[in-house]
């Protein structure tokens, strides 16, 4: 889902950089007044999670790789705000030092792995969750809030990619930067997200979470926030 | 640092040591790269051409590790796989760094 350079126009790009912008700074503000130095170590261990989760790539025999992003546990560990400049710390790692994802599409990259998955993870949690505090419940929550929001966070993608035929076309007709309309683009990146990769990330999210509830339960953000100040 | 988050790093040393999986699982079962990272070369075989805004946007910006490879394009597996242990190992002090220097400027700003 990192978009390289090339694959979306400036009226593209130069949009989601700003939305992207937007919402570091607003992360900025909030986290002015919560971020404790308690919480630092586990920032950076949630960036370095992020980070390492996506260099396993999950082969579909014979076509292609996708990966989990880690977007969905980190935000319902440490709450959307973090999770969003966590990823989004990983995202411009790996586009500056790795070309993974392309320096023009960071603000697009950053807006789908980082801004809207974190939200959409942290949204269908509380929403499943309900009150439960532990149990199947809960578990299928961290499952679901996983799964959707990779899936979400692709389908962005793929609106990004399936509208660059629409808006910019060279003299002869052809697009000028993706080339896969939206009714190629659309059910490409939905279908291997919702099977297989999307699988693995709620399976990840489930499964950690399962963990720091055992270990450190007063840890988790989407646990530790009275309903009113969702 | 406590003995949970001690663990934790733990676990990430060993997520870093485990990636090269990320790289030979696809290789086993012959799956190529993500959708819509193409390179240009791919793309013209796909489509037939290469769409000419992305020509002069593709080559914008030269990674010092492109693909998480140290040996460049035609690496050996071997070194392939040293590589993705070495960029798991270097994101991992990368990300902390950089979160490091993050929290200092959100907790100092304007306070």
């Amino acid at each position: 889902m990192h978009i390289p350079d090339g694959y979306l126009g400036p009226q593209t790009y130069i949009p989601l950089y700003g939305v992207s912008v937007g919402f570091w700074a607003i992360a900025q503000k909030k986290l002015k007044k919560q971020l404790s130095l308690k919480h630092v170590p586990y920032l950076a261990m949630a960036a370095a999670f992020s980070f390492l989760i996506q260099m396993f790539n999950i082969p579909i025999p014979g076509g292609t790789t996708g990966h989990a992003v880690g977007a969905g546990i980190i935000a319902i560990l440490l709450g959307p705000w973090t999770a969003l400049l966590a990823v989004s710390v990983v995202l411009i790692i790996q586009a500056i030092v790795f070309g993974d994802g392309g320096i023009t599409a960071l603000g697009a990259n950053c807006f789908n792995m980082a801004v809207v998955m974190s939200f959409v993870s942290y949204w269908v949690f509380n929403l499943v969750r309900g009150k439960a505090e532990g149990g199947r419940r809960l578990s299928i929550a961290a499952f679901l809030s996983g799964y959707l929001s990779l899936v979400v966070a692709a389908l962005f993608a793929a609106v990004e990619f399936g509208i660059q035929p629409l808006i910019a076309t060279g003299a002869d007709g052809r697009p000028l930067y993706a080339p896969y309309p939206l009714s190629v683009a659309l059910p490409a990146m939905a279908l291997e997200h919702l099977f297989p990769f999307g699988i693995v990330e709620g399976l990840v999210t489930m499964l950690l979470l399962k963990y720091f509830l055992k270990n450190d339960r007063d840890l988790v953000y989407a646990l530790s926030v009275p309903s009113t100040d969702r | 640092m406590t003995t949970f988050q001690k663990k934790l790093w733990i676990g990430l040393l060993v997520m870093a040591l485990l990636t090269p999986l990320g790289i030979l699982l696809p290789d086993r079962f012959k799956a190529e790269g993500a959708w819509g990272e193409w390179s240009t070369e791919k793309l013209e075989k796909l489509v037939g051409y290469v769409p000419e805004g992305l020509k002069k946007l593709a080559d914008l910006w030269k990674a010092p590790v492109a693909d998480y490879n140290f040996g460049g394009e035609g690496a050996s597996m071997t070194v392939q796989v040293v590589s993705y242990i070495g960029s798991g190992l270097l994101g991992i002090v990368a990300c902390a760094l950089a979160v490091f220097l993050v929290s200092r400027y959100i907790t100092r700003h304007g306070k």
